[in-house]
């Protein structure tokens, strides 16, 4: 539980042309950070501070400018690793392909045989409810069925670390409710760690066991709230009292950040 | 749909029952054209005896190499350009003023470099062809999400294997608007092609029967032509249908 799973250190991303400073735009760092083994770790953050660039960064989707990224002692540079898998928040199905289809995916491009293809796709279809969808087009459900799709996708593979980029964003408050229900269910039977990404204080206080708190751009880490539930849990921790305490220290926080991000001070009213 | 449907059924039944109507009345002389009951006859009788059909073969034969060849290269550069940004734009302008040039034009120059054959035929069935693959490949290929992008590299993907697995499948139905216009196109080409510059073919055998007044054969093809060639878009058509029905369009 303790072991660092992903290691960042001083990691920084500066977008646009290194030879002209002005021309710059310092998204986000230095981070420094540690996700343990198999803990739920949460990122909240002002819009724009950089979060999604984080999640990339440590996705190997893109290179950052300066400092480290380990996940499993191995360096993350510009590439995706093995056993890393990611959910966004767009709708990321393929419209071409039927639901089974889309979460046999990416067993498929790594060679797994037929029957355990057949397998994995059953048992993450009924694990997501889609079983009366399993021949249906993406085009056919609803926005929460198409993100259960892109979950199941991610789950056949079997990720050790699971980085997800808001993807509850698009749906509406019960749904959001019932997935992160899920969603704690799934990271409980995997045994993986995740890396939730989100705007929303609740669904963050909700879901992780560690909170960061993100400044405005460049996006540091102010502050990472250790919100104490235990392992097991679900959505209904939203009336605990000490549910209210994490979200209002979270937006204490936030709330300076939040007003520098939309351009005013601090002080100001 | 089925009012649609039973619209074109009445224009198309229509007219040709008034061309019947005025050709059997003389209104339309017989030298000018036969009744289109005629059309019908002398075609079934065409294709009886099958004189025609080295004819046929050779126009179908060398349509399918054009459009083909328009697809594969087609296809091909159109996902090279996406790719390649820079030659793109450069390109794009000649791309769009494309259609204005009379590719035909180009005939005497085509038969000095590859000689009276098939080739320059081919060549000019597949010069109309290939611009019209290339336009709306790259078009579908500017739709495909960012997000579905960065799905290839999250399931390792290699270029070619995102090419072929996620971005044109993705752009599949754009694509298939190329590969219809390449079949008109490859048609329109070869045929053209053999009025002018071929000694066989549907389209010389058109020409020639013309040149001879000979309109027992030559109406015969062209129904021919259009048979043919509406069946093939039509079963594109479906296609495209099919593929558009599945994404919740259409």
């Amino acid at each position: 539980m303790s072991r660092a799973h992903v290691l960042l250190r001083g990691v920084t991303r500066i977008y646009g042309d290194p030879g002209a400073s002005s021309r710059q735009v310092h998204a986000l760092g230095p981070v420094t950070l540690d996700l343990r083994q198999g803990e739920f770790f949460a990122v909240v953050g002002p819009s724009g501070c950089g979060k999604s660039t984080l999640l990339d960064l440590i996705a190997g989707l893109s290179r950052a400018s300066e400092g480290s990224i380990e996940f499993e002692g191995r360096a993350v540079a510009g590439e995706v690793p093995e056993g890393v898998g990611v959910v966004f928040q767009e709708d990321a199905c393929f419209p071409w392909l039927t639901v089974s289809d889309n979460i046999a995916f990416g067993l498929r491009q790594a060679g797994f045989d037929a029957q355990e293809r057949a397998r994995r796709v059953t048992h993450a279809i009924e694990l997501m409810g889609l079983s009366e969808f399993a021949a249906a087009y993406p085009a056919q459900l609803s926005g929460g069925m198409r993100q259960r799709v892109c979950i199941a996708r991610t789950l056949v593979m079997q990720p050790r670390l699971i980085l997800l980029d808001e993807p509850f964003g698009a749906l509406d408050q019960q749904t959001r409710l019932l997935m992160g229900d899920e969603l704690l269910r799934l990271w409980r039977d995997t045994g993986a760690t995740v890396l939730l990404i989100t705007h929303a204080l609740d669904e963050a206080a909700m879901l992780a066991d560690r909170i960061g708190v993100m400044s405005a751009r460049p996006g540091r880490i102010l502050d990472i709230v250790e919100t104490g539930w235990p392992r097991e849990r679900d959505s209904r921790i939203v009336a605990e009292s000490s549910f209210g305490e994490i979200t209002s220290r979270l937006w204490r926080s936030l709330r300076a950040e939040s007003l520098k991000a939309i351009g005013k001070s601090a002080s100001a009213k | 749909m089925r009012s649609a449907a039973s619209y074109r059924l009445a224009i198309v039944g229509g007219s040709v029952l008034l061309l019947e109507v005025l050709c059997r009345a003389g209104v339309i002389d017989h030298l000018t054209m036969p009744a289109p009951s005629e059309i019908l006859r002398d075609l079934a009788v065409m294709l009886r005896a099958g004189t025609m059909y080295p004819a046929m073969a050779k126009t179908l034969l060398n349509v399918v190499i054009a459009f083909s060849l328009a697809v594969v290269v087609g296809i091909a550069a159109g996902v090279a350009l996406h790719g390649w940004h820079a030659l793109r734009q450069g390109l794009d302008p000649l791309f769009a003023t494309y259609y204005a040039i009379p590719v035909f034009a180009f005939y005497p120059l085509l038969i000095i470099l590859f000689g009276l054959g098939d080739t320059p035929q081919i060549l000019i069935g597949f010069m109309l062809a290939v611009v019209a693959v290339i336009m709306n490949t790259l078009n579908g290929l500017d739709r495909v999400s960012r997000v579905l992008l960065k799905t290839a590299r999250i399931h390792r993907l290699g270029p070619l294997a995102t090419a072929l697995k996620i971005t044109l499948p993705c752009a599949a139905p754009h694509v298939l608007t190329g590969v219809k216009l390449a079949v008109a196109y490859a048609f329109i080409g070869i045929i053209g092609a053999e009025f002018i510059m071929s000694r066989t073919g549907i389209g010389y055998e058109i020409s020639f029967a013309y040149n001879n007044f000979d309109n027992r054969i030559m109406y015969p093809l062209i129904l021919l032509i259009l048979v043919v060639s509406t069946v093939v878009n039509t079963a594109l058509s479906h296609w495209e249908k099919v593929l558009m029905r599945r994404r919740g369009q259409g």
